[in-house]
């Protein structure tokens, strides 16, 4: 191991090229995770974001909330199933924004949602006419306080503060009291007032996931419940598809550049691998120094992506390019490239374990 | 030094297969180098000196015969028996010196020691006493490319003996050297090799450098003339 260091030390220009492609490919992997990450906040970050752990659909809406009614009884029906620690209300509707200072037609799309069971940082309570907004917004001079006047009716929501994360099919939230929800569905949209009692879906804290959702389903007879997880995926792809294909490949094209770079390393030390054999390295100790070698690089390519790519969300705009970059997702991109290190590393091991330590003396069988 | 030679080739034979045809690169090979001889074996280009040398070592097995080195027989060692029996009982130096490139005078000398079990403070201490000894105290700590030919070649045998080898072998030690400096080489290996009353064969075409061994053994067509 020591030998693999110290070649590292000393002779860092020979490892330079190989960095500076897996800082490329590390810094490629980041930028795509965080598009993905950016693309899934704004599109499904409301339904990922949520506390709760189920999502409680007419079986009609096919997983969709716009198109999702539970009748008033059917609420009470699924409050009071076993394994229901606690439900609440969600629904939504799309209206124009208008901010202060506007000109008549400037709007901006929002989606107003009204809940009941706090996510996401949200208050317990949030006091009739205030709304907690999709930080995006800050980039078009949002603050708190501001008055955001909403539909036709110019119904006035006051902004109270902000949340990540919570987009929908990539529009800007606005969240709201489910009293406030539907004054504001009343005021713009009286055709979409919803009977009294009724919610376009309910979600639901349980410990039981499973077994609390084919009891809700068995009780309503008129529902479809599904994880949080199922629900968010359930909404249309805005491209995080194919990015996470991108990202699949941009890991085989690095595993494919640290193999080639470590079989034509390896080519270069035969005669140096042999004469190590002849005094009594074995070849797990040889293999042991090559691995480290490709760790040491992706590790520090990765840091350097890491830190450039943070740098780079950091000098973005919130709302010019979704991006987000997430621990979770920055810990992601760089495991795999590190996988990728040392996959395409261990395509040297055939051929080290080849090397004839006869070799090493002018003679080979 | 023990009582058992040093080494003992018993009827080795060493066939390769090229295509069809079988080469004999040695045949039926008897030779005892005792346990503080020096050996020098002498032939021309593929007389199958080197053969003999990789064969002695445990780089190479015979096709048949017994290898016994220091008393014990690797004829039926495994490869990890084989890697395990170089580290701990022979020292190479190669014909072109070999040193790694990125390693001080000093770190080549300890890289034997970090292969097997290591014993740090004292493979350090070894590794110390053998620079003082081979005159490159204060070269401990100069890459290979800092070094003259004559110092890497000393750098080699130093790292031939840090594993205290019951047999070294030499393979053309002087071959890169001038003829100056390649006697020079030769005294040192000799002054070294008595002074620790350690075996070695030393492979070479160059006849003026026998009378550095105690032995000179000739090799021909893959068969010893005594």
């Amino acid at each position: 191991m020591k030998l693999a260091w110290r070649e590292l030390r000393r002779r860092p220009g020979r490892f330079a090229a190989a960095t500076a492609i897996l800082f490329l490919l590390g810094s490629l992997l980041l930028l795509l995770s965080g598009l993905v990450e950016g693309l899934n906040a704004n599109n499904d970050g409301l339904l990922r974001s949520q506390s709760a752990d189920l999502i409680v659909f007419s079986s009609t809406a096919q997983e969709s909330i716009p198109q999702s009614l539970i009748p008033g009884d059917a609420v009470a029906t699924i409050a009071a199933t076993d394994g229901v620690i606690a439900a609440g209300s969600l629904g939504l509707v799309q209206l124009g924004g208008r901010l202060p200072g506007a000109a008549p037609r400037d709007l901006i799309d929002v989606v107003i949602v009204g809940y009941d069971l706090p996510f996401a940082g949200l208050p317990e309570s949030m006091p009739d006419g205030d709304a907690w907004v999709d930080s995006t917004l800050r980039d078009r001079g949002v603050r708190v306080g501001t008055i955001i006047r909403v539909g036709a009716a110019r119904t006035p929501l006051r902004v109270a503060g902000f949340s990540d994360g919570i987009g929908f099919q990539t529009q800007p939230t606005m969240l709201v009291s489910s009293a406030s929800l539907r004054e504001a569905v009343a005021a713009n949209k009286p055709d979409a007032v919803l009977p009294e009692g009724a919610t376009q879906v309910v979600v639901v804290d349980t410990s039981t996931p499973a077994a609390t959702a084919g009891g809700i389903d068995q009780a309503t007879g008129s529902t479809t419940t599904v994880t949080r997880a199922a629900a968010a995926d359930a909404i249309p792809d805005t491209g995080g598809g194919v990015l996470q294909q991108i990202i699949g490949l941009t890991v085989v094209i690095a595993a494919a550049v640290v193999a080639l770079f470590f079989a034509l390393l390896t080519g270069e030390r035969v005669g140096l691998y042999g004469v190590l054999k002849a005094i009594g390295a074995r070849n797990r100790s040889i293999f042991a120094a090559v691995i480290t070698q490709a760790v040491v690089l992706s590790l520090i390519a990765g840091v350097i992506a890491g830190a450039v790519s943070i740098a780079f969300e950091a000098a973005l705009l919130a709302d010019s390019i979704p991006f987000t970059l997430t621990p979770a997702r920055v810990g992601t991109s760089l495991a795999l490239l590190l996988l990728a290190s040392v996959l395409g590393a261990s395509f040297s091991l055939r051929r080290i374990l080849r090397i004839d330590p006869a070799s090493a003396i002018g003679t080979s069988t | 030094m023990t009582d058992h030679p040093a080494l003992l080739l018993d009827d080795v034979t060493k066939t390769y297969r090229v295509g069809d045809d079988e080469i004999v690169a040695l045949a039926h090979i008897d030779l005892t180098v005792e346990s503080d001889e020096i050996v020098a074996l002498i032939g021309p280009s593929g007389s199958g000196k080197t053969t003999l040398c990789s064969i002695a070592g445990g780089i190479l097995t015979p096709t048949s015969g017994e290898v016994t080195v220091a008393g014990t027989s690797i004829s039926g060692y495994s490869d990890r028996q084989l890697t395990e029996f170089r580290r701990s009982t022979i020292g190479f130096v190669f014909q072109s010196v070999n040193l790694i490139p990125f390693l001080t005078a000093r770190e080549n000398l300890l890289v034997v020691d970090e292969f097997g079990r290591r014993t740090g403070q004292a493979a350090r201490d070894r590794a110390d006493q053998l620079l003082d000894e081979l005159g490159l105290t204060d070269r401990r700590n100069n890459l290979p490319d800092q070094l003259s030919g004559g110092q890497r070649q000393r750098v080699a045998i130093g790292r031939a003996l840090m594993n205290e080898p019951a047999l070294v072998l030499f393979d053309e030690p002087t071959s890169a050297l001038d003829s100056k400096l390649g006697i020079q080489v030769m005294e040192l290996i000799r002054n070294e090799m008595k002074s620790r009353r350690t075996a070695a064969i030393v492979v070479t075409h160059d006849d003026r450098i026998t009378h550095f061994a105690d032995r000179t053994v000739h090799i021909g067509d893959g068969r010893l003339d005594i």
